[in-house]
């Protein structure tokens, strides 16, 4: 499985230094390669939030989006959604690893961790439209850690964490960053 | 001892320590656990999974490995590599091994949620063996324990009015699905002289005769030849996910496909519990307790389990109100569903998708036994007086023949946070 991954990221890799013209021999960088995942990620994510959660549980009403939607017999959550593929992803590859965080969790689990991480996440918070880079040291190895602002893409999203009892915070808005997406890469 | 190591089938004397209660049945069976001599613990790792794995999915694993390989977890992992079952569940430790074969200090929870008390001021001053042993939390399965569960559940009574337990409807379904099953008697089949009258009675009563399934089809091969005794594995051509659950339990798992040799079928003189003692020798099959042919569930349901099980819990089965109404019900006083047999808790017929089925892996709802919260005792008691009831050691060996004698306050806690 980790072969076929890593296979696939070659070839993206190519993909994406052809489009940019760039050296096929230095390969990419691993802030093209997060920006890449990134974009992927936050893409999927915005569409099944406004085309299938929004759309479904607002607009046509058909089906609720719960927490516990086994229980509930409704749609996941988008930011378990986003969970899920980070840890089917964790199961396949040790390539790369991403979370989503924030300094307001509703899960404290969700909080940032590292130094870099608590650096990032206020970084982003007080630099709107900007992304945070940097090289950290976890376990005694290196790793390029990028974060990326989370904004609340509908009013869904803000209502449902203003709304739940284990937030911190309770005044989003739309357009508010409310964490932060964190994207590792084990370098060397 | 080399020829022991290399050709021999009995590896005894290669078994560093018992196994545990999960796994002694199969101890000597080393090559399905180590399944290479070289590799490091991702060979231990797989096999584990590989039995344990779709159980873990089922429970929604509140810890589940792909939580804890990322790296900013790299510092927790090096007090407590939570990557790997191993690092809780030691196989050949039997001085140190606890309930559900853990063999770590009962304080790993401490490592990671120390600080608990700050967002739960409820937890403060709580010692932190108790997390996991006083009916609070699992470090797997907390599908009937988690905070929203507990309040929806809050102020039930402690027995419903309309207590049931979910009906079997295999043979409905089937019939459903196969609308063109004809049902087959005597009359119809072409009799094999030297079977015994009652074989064709038994039968001709039996959900086979129902779904049209006669004797060649289970007795003769493919190459056409009558086959006396029909192996066992041939009922799961039929049978495949009552077949699978039951190869993973602590009756069936030596007849595992997933052993790397044969073994013969679990006897009770083999297991660590109390059994009669005629029944020590009494191979554990399909047909051990459903018949071969008269395939009666309600027999397989108490009557067959209490033929071999005699500790204190299974003794003081036909007693308890539990028992007594089972009673009733085979005598036809109460409605059926409204008695309680040993497989109503321990068999229990489960929601799979819009299917139901039984399952047929005892020991699954065992480990733990809040396990049983949501697919048994809730059909008919409230949530409150489940916990409680499955926290009370005491009850659960006279077979729950009172009122529970314990108090867990999970329920209490979590409508004090809504206030």
């Amino acid at each position: 499985m980790k072969n076929t991954l890593k296979m696939t990221l070659a070839a993206s890799s190519i993909a994406i230094l052809t489009a940019c013209g760039g050296d096929k021999e230095a390969g990419i960088s691993p802030q093209q390669f997060t920006d890449a995942l990134h974009l992927v990620m936050d893409s999927d994510r915005a569409v099944y939030t406004k085309k299938v959660v929004g759309r479904l549980t607002k607009e046509e009403k058909v089906i609720k989006a719960s927490e516990h939607f086994m229980d509930d017999k409704a749609l996941p959550l988008p930011a378990q959604m986003f969970r899920f593929g980070a840890e089917t992803v964790a199961e396949k590859t040790d390539e790369f690893t991403y979370s989503l965080q924030s300094l307001w969790p509703i899960n404290s689990q969700n909080a940032p961790v590292t130094a870099v991480e608590k650096e990032g996440l206020q970084f982003i918070v007080d630099n709107p439209g900007k992304n945070f880079y940097k090289e950290e040291t976890l376990g005694g190895k290196n790793y390029f850690t990028a974060i990326y602002p989370d904004v609340a893409v509908a009013p869904v999203c803000a209502s449902c964490h203003n709304d739940h009892k284990d937030s911190p915070k309770t005044d989003f808005k739309v357009g508010d960053v409310m964490g932060g997406v964190v994207i590792r890469v084990p370098l060397g | 001892m080399l020829f022991e190591l290399v050709w021999s089938q009995d590896k005894s004397s290669f078994l560093i320590g018992e196994a545990t209660h999960g796994h002694h049945q199969i101890e000597l069976a080393c090559a399905t656990c180590h399944t290479s001599p070289f590799g490091g613990g991702e060979v231990i790792q797989d096999a584990c999974v590989g039995c344990h794995g779709q159980e873990l999915a089922s429970a929604e694993d509140s810890h589940p490995k792909a939580k804890f390989t990322d790296p900013r977890n790299a510092d927790r992992l090096a007090v407590l590599d939570a990557t790997e079952c191993v690092t809780c569940h030691l196989e050949h430790q039997n001085e140190q091994t606890r309930a559900m074969g853990v063999t770590l200090a009962d304080d790993f929870c401490w490592h990671c949620h120390q600080d608990v008390a700050a967002e739960r001021p409820s937890h403060e001053g709580m010692e932190f063996d108790t997390c996991a042993s006083a009916g609070c939390h699992n470090y797997h399965d907390n599908k009937a324990l988690y905070e929203n569960f507990l309040v929806k559940h809050a102020n039930e009574a402690d027995v419903f009015m309309s207590a049931k337990r979910p009906l079997r409807e295999a043979v409905t379904q089937y019939l459903a699905n196969n609308p063109n099953t004809k049902a087959l008697t005597v009359a119809d089949i072409e009799l094999v002289e030297q079977a015994p009258g009652e074989v064709y009675q038994h039968w001709q009563a039996s959900t086979h005769a129902t779904v049209g399934i006669a004797c060649n089809d289970c007795h003769q091969s493919a190459d056409g030849i009558w086959q006396q005794q029909p192996k066992i594995q041939l009922c799961q051509n039929c049978h495949q996910q009552e077949w699978e659950n039951f190869t993973q339990s602590h009756h069936g798992m030596r007849l595992s496909d997933k052993l790397t040799q044969t073994l013969s079928p679990m006897t009770p003189a083999q297991g660590r519990l109390a059994f009669q003692p005629s029944s020590l020798a009494a191979e554990m099959t399909c047909s051990t307790c459903h018949g071969p042919h008269e395939l009666n569930v309600e027999k397989a349901a108490s009557e067959s389990c209490l033929s071999c099980h005699a500790d204190e819990h299974s003794l003081a089965f036909e007693q308890s109100p539990h028992g007594q109404l089972w009673q009733q019900e085979l005598a036809g006083e109460i409605n059926k569903g409204e008695g309680v047999s040993c497989a109503t808790c321990h068999m229990p017929v489960v929601e799979q998708g819009k299917q139901h089925q039984v399952m047929h892996n005892v020991n699954h709802n065992l480990r733990p036994n809040e396990k049983m919260l949501r697919t048994v005792c809730m059909n008919c008691h409230g949530l409150a007086f489940s916990i409680d009831a499955l926290a009370d050691k005491d009850l659960i060996k006279n077979n729950f023949l009172h009122a529970p004698s314990v108090h867990i306050e999970s329920i209490d806690m979590a409508l004090e946070r809504l206030k």
